[in-house]
């Protein structure tokens, strides 16, 4: 790809179509995000590739002037597959949602991961269902009242990462709507990996779910409610990066210390065991980690694919010997 | 309903010579029947008889041993003549225990040979079979000739020389039978040695043992002092084309043609697949030609499976995917999109015994109406199915060839008998099929997703990596004239008359309707599609050769219909439609056409016999009076 590609920016990026997110969505964010960082994968835009599923951020592909493809609810990781397997060298994305991907498409979600299929999964979490007009969703806090639940739901919510960790995901990340350059960087580890990189973005519905991400969100606050993880630092956080979390070998559970106290966790990203545990705080006790939670380097299936076609391949087959291979008569 | 069923009355072993015969190997699913059928069948090609075979196996995999529902089974009809069924009652009954006896003797035909293992009709095995007394002392047996072995005891001491104990010693049982029958039918063994060899080749002295179990049958036959009438039977050769034949399976010709087809196009092929009774074995036989252009996926589901094809033609491959009824259910969403996209996709329906879990190693042909009308929103999409085993060859190319012209889902049905069944095929010259290789489109100009051809009304297919042709597609409803989401009414109108006018049109491009025997009018037109081609044929035949004008028709392509079909069947006093489903072709023809056409219905899990389907041939020309 050393060939002079045409210098890309942000404009190439935006289809012609309007966009038809309500005012003041946290998809905008991200979809602005997302355009302006294309350019720096400097790769040829045809080779790029959103698949999404059914939800108001599965309307994403719509927008980007990329190979796009909007498909059926919950589906979009089965469809990427099947679009990586027949064409490796794509550069394939996954556009969903808490309930596309965690509710109607969990089966999916779950295998894609296992699987390790070569794609940049974005989930989109508003812990709400947007499009059929607020209903509560598989990552909805119990209690939340929606027209499904005018007496508050009685589900527990999952969590998306924690659910991507048990189900062997190798690139698991969270990142918040309007952070652009949070979510940029966090974007970008992700493209990077060789494999399935899921990345939960915490998305506000200003419509239905508004300002339930606003502890991490809304500037005045957020350092106390949030804890930035980089791998190979002390996990910290706060207005002063006073507070820092480290784990109890006694009780095998992560505790908030004095952010100067030695015992502080030093990220890393390696650590499945403390990843997990890490992956799963959150408010009142804890903060909500973002940032690259875990990683590791395991080969992709299409990879892994496409050394047994080249194994196989090795003598090209023919159709005629097929058809003569076995036991055969002459009759004359 | 039972239906009513007329004996042929063709088969006897009386005479030295007999024109065909019925074999029945029915034993233990553990027993190996299934290997002892397909290496009889082997045998009985090379000798140069026309033959069809029946796998009827139980979904358990290993039953409890001597239970009835255990009883795995393989028919083999072979003749001088053209066979084109597995034979409506049986010549030859191996038993090898007391529940394949009670399970399959009342098929067997008065006269009829039956071996039986007698070392297997133990006190257990009686009780496990539910006989009270023994029928092989009880006299319930006279009407046949029996022939009474104790093959367990035989078969060990043919392998004794081997020491491999009596657990596996006995288990060469079903070669020692094999042995026997082919000597009965004067058949080579050297085919079946040869492929001892190979299968057992880690495990010499499993091959010589079984090999030596073969050849002490044989010898069993040539030595034994065999009760009065029973002797070896000679079955004259068929009367075939010269050229190479080989035996196949509507599985693996489904899959060869499959490979075929992208072969034609000049196309990848992605075939994804859940594991299901009786589809499974397609993704077995693609697995192992990947040196073609052909990758496999094995999904987490059925879902997956069509959305991996989906998105595999999206990338523009083209995506395969197969199922059996609950599956292609599962499916039907998803081929929607595939046909709002106007991707092409081949779904295949390997049609089992429903609803629901139903009978899943049974045939049935009870999927057309969910083929036909089986999707949300007017969604019409292609329908052809095979008619026999070899047959499915054809099919799966002409599958692709539609998928990759039309832009658009096929559906492709073939069923649980088609699937198992093997019948000699005379291997085909591939440079005879006419490529049909795929252009992907490539001019940037003006490119939008929604460019279609004007004869075909096609749309473009615009691969990801082709610089200049970004464009997005998805589900919500389409403009005609740029392929961006449209909501407007006039426009959905238009796109729904769209995609009618699209699948419609494929009736130009598909052959007339012929009729397959008899004439192209007359008193009756006996119509099938599916697998019930073979029934059908031999019952017109019979009825044609005792003067009745009955005429076989074979429907092919059941969406778009020939666009003669309707014509044609208008020239017959009357049509009948045999179908293994309550009805489901029989309304279409009558709706199509407003043809009073008679359904003749069976769902019983096996295949129409020749004598149902003669015996309603003769009712329908008693009632009309016609030139019998």
């Amino acid at each position: 790809m050393n060939q002079a590609l045409p210098k890309l920016t942000v404009k190439d990026y935006a289809s012609d179509q309007e966009v038809r997110w309500c005012p003041g969505c946290g998809d905008y964010a991200i979809l602005k995000t997302i355009q302006k960082l294309m350019p720096t994968f400097e790769q040829p835009k045809e080779s790029q590739v959103f698949i999404s599923g059914i939800g108001c951020s599965s309307r994403f592909p719509y927008y980007m002037n990329t190979f796009g493809f909007h498909t059926i609810h919950g589906r979009a990781p089965a469809i990427a597959t099947g679009v990586k397997l027949a064409n490796p060298e794509l550069d394939v994305w996954v556009i969903t949602g808490d309930g596309d991907g965690f509710s109607i498409g969990g089966n999916h979600m779950l295998h894609v991961l296992r699987r390790n299929v070569d794609l940049q999964i974005l989930l989109f979490n508003n812990e709400i269902y947007g499009l059929t007009k607020g209903q509560y969703s598989p990552t909805s806090q119990t209690g939340t009242r929606s027209p499904s639940s005018p007496t508050g739901s009685i589900d527990l919510p999952l969590s998306p990462c924690e659910v991507a960790l048990g189900s062997g995901g190798t690139f698991i990340a969270r990142t918040i709507d309007t952070e652009a350059k949070h979510l940029s960087a966090v974007v970008t580890r992700g493209h990077d990996h060789q494999g399935a990189s899921f990345i939960e973005i915490l998305q506000n519905c200003p419509i239905y779910n508004d300002g339930i991400f606003d502890q991490v969100k809304d500037k005045k606050i957020a350092a106390d409610f949030k804890v930035e993880l980089v791998h190979g630092e002390p996990v910290v956080f706060g207005k002063e990066r006073e507070q820092g979390i480290r784990l109890n070998h006694d009780t095998l559970k992560l505790e908030l210390v004095d952010a100067t106290s030695d015992d502080v966790l030093i990220h890393d990203e390696s650590n499945k065991i403390l990843a997990t545990m890490l992956a799963t705080m959150k408010g009142p006790d804890f903060p909500v980690a973002v940032g690259v939670i875990y990683r590791e380097d395991k080969s992709s299936y299409v990879d892994d694919s496409q050394q047994q076609l080249i194994s196989v391949r090795a003598a090209k087959g023919s159709m005629q010997e097929l058809l003569h291979s076995g036991h055969i008569w002459d009759v004359e | 309903m039972e239906l009513a069923e007329e004996n042929l009355d063709e088969h006897h072993l009386d005479e030295k010579e007999v024109v065909d015969v019925v074999v029945r190997f029915a034993g233990d699913s553990g027993d190996g029947m299934q290997l002892t059928g397909t290496n009889f069948t082997d045998a009985t090609a090379l000798y140069g008889n026309d033959l069809s075979t029946f796998p009827d196996f139980p979904a358990e995999i290993r039953a409890p041993i001597g239970a009835t529902f255990g009883v795995s089974a393989f028919q083999i009809y072979f003749g001088a003549e053209d066979v084109t069924t597995a034979g409506d009652a049986l010549d030859v009954l191996v038993a090898m225990n007391p529940a394949a006896l009670t399970t399959n003797v009342g098929n067997l035909v008065e006269g009829g040979l039956l071996i039986v293992d007698s070392g297997a009709f133990t006190a257990k095995n009686l009780s496990k079979a539910k006989y009270q007394v023994n029928p092989l002392e009880d006299g319930s047996l006279e009407k046949f000739r029996v022939l009474e072995i104790d093959i367990t005891k035989q078969v060990l001491a043919a392998v004794a020389e081997f020491n491999l104990g009596h657990k596996t010693g006995v288990r060469s049982k079903n070669m020692w039978t094999l042995g026997l029958v082919l000597w009965l039918f004067d058949r080579d063994r050297a085919g079946t040695i040869e492929s001892l060899k190979t299968k057992f080749a880690s495990k010499p002295e499993i091959a010589s043992a079984n090999i030596a179990a073969l050849n002490a049958g044989h010898a069993y036959g040539e030595t034994a002092e065999l009760p009065a009438g029973i002797h070896v039977y000679k079955v004259p050769k068929a009367k075939v084309a010269p050229g190479t034949y080989r035996n196949m399976t509507g599985t693996n010709a489904l899959a060869w043609g499959l490979v075929a087809g992208s072969e034609l196009a000049n196309i990848d092929l992605l075939f994804a697949s859940y594991p299901i009774t009786p589809a499974s074995n397609l993704l077995h036989e693609l697995v192992r030609h990947r040196e073609f252009n052909i990758n496999t996926f094995q999904a987490e589901d059925e879902i997956a499976a069509v959305c991996a094809a989906i998105g595999a033609s999206f990338a523009g491959s083209l995506g395969v995917t197969s199922s059996a009824g609950p599956g292609i259910a599962l499916k039907a969403e998803s081929i929607a999109l595939a046909c709002a996209t106007e991707l092409p996709l081949v779904v295949v329906n390997t049609q089992r015994g429903g609803p629901s879990t139903g009978l899943p190693t049974k045939t049935e042909q009870s999927d057309l109406n969910m083929a036909l009308y089986g999707r949300h929103g007017d969604t019409p999409m292609p329908v052809i199915a095979s008619s026999s085993p070899v047959d499915c060859f054809d099919v799966a190319i002409e599958a692709v060839r539609l998928a990759t012209k039309y832009m658009t889902p096929v559906m492709l049905l073939s069923d649980g008998y088609l699937a198992n069944a093997a019948e000699p095929w005379k291997i085909p010259d591939m440079s005879e099929f006419e490529p049909f290789p795929v252009e992907h489109y490539s001019k940037t100009e003006d490119f939008k997703p929604s460019i279609r051809n004007s004869e075909t009304l096609a749309r473009v297919w615009a691969k990801p990596g082709t610089a200049g042709l970004e464009h997005r597609i998805g589900g919500i409803e389409r403009s005609f004239d740029t392929g961006d989401i449209s909501y407007d009414p006039a426009n959905h109108q238009k796109m729904t008359d769209l995609r009618q006018a699209k699948i419609a049109s494929i009736a130009n491009d598909i052959p007339l309707q012929e009729v397959c025997l008899g004439n192209d009018s007359g008193k009756l037109a006996v119509v099938g599609w599916g697998s019930t081609f073979g029934a059908i044929h031999q019952a017109v035949k019979r009825a044609r050769a005792e003067g009745l004008d009955a005429s076989h028709v074979h429907v092919r392509y059941l969406s778009p219909l020939p666009r003669n079909l309707g014509e044609l069947l208008k020239n017959f006093d009357a049509v009948m439609v045999p179908e293994m489903n309550t009805g489901q072709f029989v309304n279409l023809i009558r709706s199509e056409y407003l043809i009073d056409a008679q359904a003749l219905n069976k769902v019983a899990g096996q295949p129409f016999k020749i004598g149902e389907i003669l015996a309603a041939i003769h009712a329908n020309f008693a009632d009309t009076g016609g030139n019998s």
